[in-house]
């Protein structure tokens, strides 16, 4: 026990080799993995979204057929959301900074910990063995097209179904993992808010994700054996596909936005040098919405023929779910007021995330409205809208996490001018591409077309330049990645003078993240005093 | 490449780790099961008429049967812990292999059940009730081979001399799946074979 002890207090990247890592148990290592592995599929599947502008430069199917276009935003949504944006943030930051924010060497269960990240490689595997006959019907695999299109709808289910039951064993081991593994000292109104974020999806992930699981087998076999549950033929109803869709497909909106939530809880007060303000507003709200999460499915079939009954009470309990929301937007904005502010690379993501997520949030309702959704419906609104929230929101939250944490996770420092660099790039770009959306959208450019009336021409170009700006944007950021990684200069344990745990590691931390459990006697947000204020 | 420790060494958070896992997997699983509970009670309100007719269709000799070999199968398990509370792990071996014997049982009625359905030309996708049939029986079956291989290697911890009266966390942990296994079936027996 002793040498083995003396092992551990070496930096977590000291093994080398690929045994070190397929069958590492060390949770920082699988979070690095997941990591890896997600942005890799955020950079293909960003690759389909600058193919789609190509496409849209003309108001005529210029480059590729219609269906090569339906593949092409079928294969962009399906990667962005089930194989970078739901499982980037929690599987990997979540992997990496759990156990060292609440002071515990590991997760719960490491075992089923490196388990669930194979099982997330063999679904992927399955994903892009569904590319023999790829997917054309959207994202959201809509019965009855699905059930009939020549596509390999049951090979890509199934892929998603294992991508699922990774989702659900990491959220478990979470669950279980703040609960049981608490340093001594950490209380729960101790916890860094990024823990609450996570603890909230973990629990999203657990009793959402089963229900679509089920959907996709149904789907499969809806297919293969011809059981007519979603076939109106047969007596089915292909609206009981879409409820079961959705009511996974809305809370795991947060999965995506919780945990960026998390972080921007984190870098805000380390950045304004104030203590979090309205912590425990930020910490039960998170939990409020995972649980309204869960009530609100219905606003996303307002046309799809439910009862009016059940589109207005979808509707009224839509707008509750702003509520929390605008809760925590409102704690992080106080927290700014008045505070020391400097603008270093996660600080200016974490302000992107604010604005950008207002914008995102504050459309929400136009499309939560029964009448204003019966025309906005399937329009780029709602393209434009999403990607507020899901790219302007949840994954400038995950840049802005990253550029936080890089010194922690590699050791290394980003060289922050390029960084910056590449945030003016992002933030220009985003805007430019999906702001006019907004406005095609209100005109009435219907989504999901690969062609479209010559009055919306201009509006594309602009948004078509914009894709390229943003694209340039996001390059430029990994390369300085790439460098950082090679030439940074060492990181230091605590360069941004931040009090959460993880911070008093050494950068990178060792195998076993503290040599003696730390005894937690301080909330982690006493920031600009001697002494943070007491629970 | 090794983990620490589980529960940081202490063996009362590692046990009540566990159990809090094994919970909040349950808790999976119950959700995956009500999707199709669901779908089940949503076209039962809309095809009562079928339901009805449809039922009569399925073995309630067979059907019964396999509700006493589960039964009898957790009543195997619960004594099976018990043994092993006392320390005893040859007699939790013969408990918990009895048990996969039960539950290979239940397998094969399951199996003489569905082959006379398909001479009877009933297969899913025949109607909208032999559908959820089969699913849901499907989906149970699938979970009752699950279970044994759970409780299979719990022997074969078991035989390796790895539980003691002090700890055996994993003999608990797989008797409560076996539990819920059960129970799910215990839900379908009405379901399914005795509409009113
Ligand atoms: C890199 C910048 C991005 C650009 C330029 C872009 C562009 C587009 C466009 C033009 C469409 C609409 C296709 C159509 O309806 O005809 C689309 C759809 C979509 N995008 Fe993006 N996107 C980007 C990033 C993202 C990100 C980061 C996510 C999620 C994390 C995302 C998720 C989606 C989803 C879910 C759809 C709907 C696909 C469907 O209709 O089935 N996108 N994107
Ligand atoms: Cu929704």
């Amino acid at each position: 026990m002793e040498r083995a002890a003396e092992g551990n207090r070496r930096g977590y990247l000291a093994e080398r080799g690929w045994r070190s890592w397929a069958y590492t148990m060390d949770h920082k290592r699988i979070g690095v993995m997941y990591l890896y592995t997600t942005i890799a599929f955020f950079l293909v599947g960003g690759v389909f979204a600058l193919l789609l502008r190509l496409e849209l430069l003309s108001p005529q199917a210029k480059y590729f057929s219609d269906h090569a276009y339906n593949v092409f935003f079928t294969l962009h949504g399906a990667m962005m959301i089930f194989l970078f944006i739901i499982p980037a943030i929690p599987s990997g930051l979540g992997n990496f900074f759990i156990p060292l924010h609440i002071g515990a060497r590991d997760v719960a269960f490491p075992r089923i910990n490196l388990a669930s990240y194979w099982v997330f490689v063999a679904g992927f595997l399955v994903v892009i063995a569904s590319l023999v006959s790829p997917m054309d019907t959207g994202w959201t695999f809509y019965t009855p097209y699905s059930a009939k299109t020549g596509a390999a709808v049951a090979t890509l289910s199934f892929g998603i179904f294992l991508i699922g039951m990774s989702s659900i064993l990491t959220g478990l081991n979470f669950i279980v993992t703040i609960h049981k593994l608490r340093a001594p000292g950490m209380t729960w109104h101790r916890l860094p808010l990024f823990i609450w974020g996570m603890y909230a999806t973990s629990i999203i992930q657990v009793i959402a994700t089963p229900v679509v699981g089920v959907t996709f087998l149904l789907l499969a076999m809806e297919r293969l054996l011809g059981v007519g549950f979603f076939d109106p033929a047969k007596g089915g109803d292909p609206v009981l596909f879409q409820h079961f869709f959705w009511f996974y497909s809305h809370p795991v909106v947060y999965v995506m936005i919780l945990p960026a939530m998390g972080i921007i809880s984190e870098v805000i007060p380390v950045f304004s040098r104030k203590p979090i303000f309205g912590y425990k507003a930020i910490a039960y709200s998170s939990l409020a919405i995972a649980f309204l999460g869960f009530l609100v499915w219905g606003h996303h079939m307002f046309t799809s023929g439910m009862s009016p009954l059940a589109n207005a009470i979808f509707s009224f309990l839509t707008f509750f779910v702003a509520v929390p929301t605008a809760v925590k937007v409102f704690n992080w904005i106080a927290t700014l007021y008045k505070g020391s502010i400097t603008f270093e690379s996660p600080m200016l993501y974490a302000l992107t995330f604010i604005f950008l997520f207002a914008v995102g949030g504050l459309t929400g309702p136009f499309l939560g409205a029964l009448a204003t959704n019966v025309q906005l419906h399937d329009t780029y609104f709602v393209v434009a809208h999403f990607h507020y929230t899901m790219m302007g929101g949840t994954v400038m939250g995950f840049f802005a996490g990253l550029h936080y944490w890089f010194p922690k996770m590699t050791g290394k420092m980003l060289n922050e001018k390029v960084a910056r660099i590449a945030w003016a790039l992002v933030f220009v770009g985003f805007n430019v591409t999906f702001f006019t959306m907004f406005i095609v959208g209100v005109r009435g450019m219907p989504r999901r077309y690969a062609e479209y009336l010559p009055k919306f021409h201009v509006e594309n170009v602009i948004s078509t330049v914009g894709s390229a700006i943003l694209a340039v944007g996001i390059a430029v950021m990994v390369l300085n990645f790439i460098l950082g990684l090679r030439k940074g200069a060492p990181a230091p344990g605590n360069p941004w003078r931040a009090l959460s745990l993880e911070w008093q590691t050494p950068s990178p931390p060792d195998t076993d993240n503290f040599h003696e459990i730390p005894v937690v006697t301080d909330w982690p947000y006493g920031y600009g005093k001697a002494e943070g204020p007491a629970e | 490449m090794n983990a620490p420790p589980a529960g940081h060494g202490d063996p009362r958070v590692a046990f009540e780790s566990a159990k809090l896992g094994l919970w909040t997997f349950l808790a999976t699983e119950v959700l995956l099961f009500g999707a199709l509970f669901t779908a089940y009670a949503v076209f039962r309100a809309k095809y009562p008429e079928m339901f009805r007719s449809e039922h009569l269709k399925l073995n309630r000799v067979l059907g019964t049967l396999n509700t006493l070999v589960l039964i009898t199968s957790s009543l195997a398990v619960v004594l099976g812990v018990d043994a092993i509370r006392r320390g005893k792990a040859r007699l939790l071996e013969k408990y918990y292999g009895a048990t996969i014997l039960l539950g290979a049982v239940f397998l094969c009625v399951k199996y003489v059940e569905w082959t006379g359905e398909f001479r009877h030309g009933l297969y899913p996708g025949t109607n909208i009730f032999f559908s959820l049939y089969f699913m849901m029986t499907g989906l149970h079956g699938i979970h009752v081979i699950l279970g044994m291989g759970v409780l299979a290697y719990v022997v074969v911890l078991s035989r390796r001399g790895r539980f003691s009266s002090g700890y055996h966390t994993p003999v608990e942990m797989a008797g409560l799946y076996w539990h819920f296994v059960d129970l799910v079936w215990i839900y379908l027996l009405p379901l399914l074979y005795l509409i009113g």
